[in-house]
């Protein structure tokens, strides 16, 4: 056991811990405080296994921005502050697929890796991620850029009420303009 | 440094997460459920980058970095169909969701909603969804 083992096993613990509590939560909002103790801790795992540029992005982009939104959707839905009774669903097939699916691959991987030991190899710093990005994965990068674009275009239209709705027709969309023209004008 | 510790962490978050889909009622906490899978697809990608050694370095980071931006654009785009869903029925409960679309004129829960959208519009009720905003 070196000392990156114990950081990687009290990480992991944090991890696992605070996942658990996650998904067992009565809090809406205590679950987006342990889900931010969960990303945090597993950016601490990248940094160990010499990730630097990954766990960096993890806590800007994980923390800062999706945690961030989660509570957002948390408070725009009116969720109660105190703990509520009816989040969950009762489950002995949600137990028995997460428990077999975690312990299966968990059983799995400790059989193809049996303890043996790896040396780290040099650190992923931002010069050499962004060198391999640019030379080897250029074409999925800008894939990627389109797909960030339509997604943004996408929840654009999803959250706008007038647009696209199937059955309502130009119509029935172009009905509250005038309408509201007038009541404007007879002001 | 033994490559089992962060494999066998991922394994059991993404055990963690499937409960967690499966289990919890609330939208917002299985697009939490949903981020502790992605999450753990991550440290898998990283874990591997360090144990095996590829012919194009570190491309294991780079697939992580990527799922990072995809899990970014998941979020939104979940996020929006969620708040529409909770504008729609006034809970984001899943399993309250119907998967077949209502027949015309019955008055259940789309047709109310699209119902009295006009009328409040003409009436200039602050709370109209559309008009009021532009």
């Amino acid at each position: 056991m070196t000392g990156a083992d114990v950081l990687l096993l009290a990480l992991g613990a944090v991890a696992v811990g605070s996942g658990v509590l996650v998904v067992t939560t009565r809090h809406l909002v205590r679950a987006g405080l342990y889900l931010v103790v969960c990303l945090g801790a597993l950016a601490g795992d990248y940094l160990v296994l010499t990730a630097e540029l990954v766990a960096w992005v993890q806590v800007l982009i994980y923390v800062g921005a999706v945690v961030v939104l989660l509570l957002f959707a948390v408070m725009l839905t009116r969720a109660p502050i105190g703990a509520s009774d009816d989040l969950d669903r009762p489950g002995w097939p949600a137990a028995l697929i997460g428990g077999g699916a975690g312990l299966g691959l968990a059983a799995l991987l400790v059989d193809a890796y049996r303890w043996t030991a790896v040396a780290l190899p040099e650190a992923g710093t931002a010069e050499r991620i962004g060198g391999e990005i640019f030379r080897s994965w250029v074409l999925p990068f800008e894939v990627l850029s389109v797909l960030l674009l339509s997604a943004l275009v996408g929840a654009v239209i999803l959250s706008r009420p007038d647009i696209g709705r199937p059955g309502a027709g130009p119509s029935s969309a172009a009905r509250p303009d005038p309408a509201g023209r007038s009541t404007e004008a007879a002001r | 440094m033994r490559p089992v510790i962060p494999y066998v962490t991922a394994a059991l978050l993404f055990g963690l997460g499937a409960y967690g889909v499966l289990r919890r009622r609330n939208a917002v906490l299985v697009l939490m459920a949903v981020e502790l899978m992605l999450n753990a697809v991550n440290l898998i990608l990283v874990t591997a980058d360090t144990t095996v050694r590829a012919a194009l370095p570190h491309s294991g980071q780079v697939f992580a970095l990527f799922v990072i931006v995809l899990a970014a654009a998941e979020v939104g785009v979940g996020l929006a169909i969620v708040l529409q869903l909770y504008r729609l029925r006034a809970s984001v409960a899943v399993d309250e969701v119907p998967l077949t679309e209502p027949p015309a004129g019955a008055p259940v829960a789309v047709g109310t909603a699209a119902a009295d959208r006009p009328e409040a519009s003409t009436t200039g009720h602050p709370g109209a969804p559309g008009g009021e905003a532009r």
